[in-house]
């Protein structure tokens, strides 16, 4: 007998886009000749592509980044409805880059990630070093479909390709000591204007620095991500190399990685100490416990369709990710833990 | 020449609405053209709103009276920027879901003081037709010495719903303080005077 486990990132039905939503969404598309426009937004991309598409081991040393084709397991073929891929990469929060959406698309272009190293250190017994070829060979990649929470409260769908971090946590055999991740993101302000600029970087204290606890790390869901729609990952959304943890906000999903370390104690996040009544070290998503600025009862999910785009849905607890994650917070008030 | 130069400052602020809303419903914005709306016309508002408080002292300083004639047109722009900055925001953000609206007011301190300076720029643009005006005497400009206030909340509302950035908002506070500080005579008194 055949028996199927289900993934909780494979969708079911409940997923689907409701009839309605979809069947006017057609129409929006229709009426405002989303199609030319869309293709428009994706020609910059397919450009960039084009530039060089089978450079992966050529080691360009051009200004303009490149993204390249990768190999992958696809996803199971779901009905949730993608957030088109020039929306995921033009509408970013990296800091580094500028504060409006649009800045990291334009300020991160050259971006050098040949060489990159990624370290996993700290409370190991076999520390690693990966270098950027490492990044796509080390571990099989697969492609999931998450839905990513921003805590601004809008939301996308996004088509990932990477592999579990617990793959590679598990490589580097951690020590009984080993209680929390901490993750940092790339300090190079000669690269990442926001970093030498207050101006333009918001204020933030530099590197970008994130982090879990074991267990959530160790969770199947929780990813390390290489690459979007098939392609690796372009600089503004954390080129080469990042995480995606698709219950909790997405500041939590930090960015262009360069250190994961395995610690005894709960290590300090950035938006945390810039603001610790309004972002907690969980930060996972919860209808229930508003932002100061923003409730959390509902969320815009961006798809296509332009302003009169009827997109506003609940949001779930954990992103709908209940079923896999709840169970690490069992004993936890999550209003005070948030 | 004033009418002349009356319609151009119609069509440049006009013409920024016609863009920004044709680029939305089109979606050929940004990948979010609702949070660009927002943004958009809430900065407009601020914006013009700036320019219409220095209208008063370059006036006075380049001793050029014609320029009190713009006053009021400028001043219903600001009010017209942010109808459109709230009704984007119920309309687009919220998507008409009126409870979640009252909620929001209610809630979000941010967005409380903005509420309270639309509710004073609501009754300061209505009182601008000039048999009003006359009507009202002296309490009308009693009445738009508030703009003041609405000035210093639109700038609270906007420090407050920005997550860390304090250099653009710093840049619009020393604006604001100086051209608060050119008529503080005039704010002290018309304060004291209240009492």
């Amino acid at each position: 007998m055949l028996i199927k486990s289900k993934k909780s990132y494979q969708l079911t039905d409940n997923d689907v886009t409701d009839e309605q939503v979809y069947v006017n969404r057609r129409q929006l598309l229709k009426s405002m000749g989303y199609i030319g426009a869309g293709t428009l937004l994706s020609q910059s991309i397919a450009r960039s592509a084009s530039a060089a598409p089978f450079d992966f081991w050529g080691g360009s040393d051009q200004a303009s980044f490149t993204q390249q084709a990768l190999n992958y397991q696809k996803a199971p073929a779901t009905d949730e409805l993608l957030t088109p891929e020039a929306k995921v990469t033009s509408h970013n929060n990296f800091y580094e880059f500028g504060l409006d959406k649009s800045d990291p698309a334009r300020n991160s272009q050259g971006l050098k990630v040949k060489p990159w190293q990624l370290t996993v250190s700290g409370e190991v017994s076999k520390p690693i070093t990966l270098d950027y070829d490492d990044l796509f060979k080390k571990f099989p990649l697969e492609e999931r479909i998450y839905r990513l929470r921003c805590v601004e409260a809008w939301s996308m769908v996004v088509p990932w390709v990477g592999f579990s971090l617990a793959d590679l946590i598990k490589q580097a055999a951690p020590t009984s000591k080993a209680k929390y991740v901490a993750f940092e993101t790339l300090y190079d302000p000669e690269q990442m204007p926001g970093q030498r600029s207050r101006r333009i970087g918001g204020g933030i204290d530099y590197p970008y620095v994130e982090g879990l606890r074991l267990d959530e790390a160790m969770n199947p869901l929780t990813m390390l991500s290489v690459g979007l729609y098939g392609k690796t990952l372009p600089p503004q959304n954390g080129a080469p190399i990042r995480l995606v943890v698709p219950w909790k906000y997405g500041f939590k999903s930090i960015k262009s990685i360069v250190s994961i370390k395995l610690v005894e104690k709960m290590p300090p996040t950035t938006w945390n100490i810039l603001a610790p009544n309004e972002y907690g070290f969980y930060a996972n998503v919860n209808p229930d416990v508003s932002h100061p600025r923003w409730s959390q009862a509902s969320e815009r999910r961006i798809t296509t369709g332009g302003l009169f785009a009827r997109n506003r849905i609940a949001t779930l607890p954990f992103n709908g990710y209940g079923e896999e994650v709840a169970h690490l917070y069992k004993n936890m008030d999550l209003a005070r833990y948030y | 020449m004033i009418v002349v130069v009356k319609t151009l400052v119609h069509l440049a602020a006009a013409l920024p609405l016609l863009w920004l809303y044709y680029g939305a419903v089109n979606d050929t914005i940004g990948a979010d053209p609702v949070e660009r709306v927002i943004h958009f016309t809430g900065i407009g508002a601020l914006n013009i709103l700036l320019i219409s408080l220095a209208i008063t002292p370059l006036a006075k300083r380049f001793k050029k009276p014609v320029l009190l004639k713009f006053r009021r047109l400028l001043g219903l722009w600001v009010f017209t920027y942010a109808l459109f900055h709230l009704l984007n925001f119920l309309f687009f953000e919220l998507q008409f879901d009126w409870r979640l609206f009252v909620d929001e007011v209610i809630d979000r301190p941010y967005i409380t003081v903005g509420m309270f300076a639309f509710a004073i720029l609501l009754p300061l643009a209505v009182t601008s037709w000039s048999k009003i005006k006359r009507k009202m005497g002296k309490s009308w400009q009693q009445l738009h010495n508030w703009v003041y206030i609405a000035a210093v909340a639109i700038w609270v509302h906007f420090y407050w719903s920005i997550k860390s950035d304090i250099y653009e908002p710093g840049l619009y506070a020393v604006g604001l303080i100086w051209l608060l500080t050119l008529r503080k005579d005039r704010i002290s008194r018309w304060l004291f005077k209240r009492k």
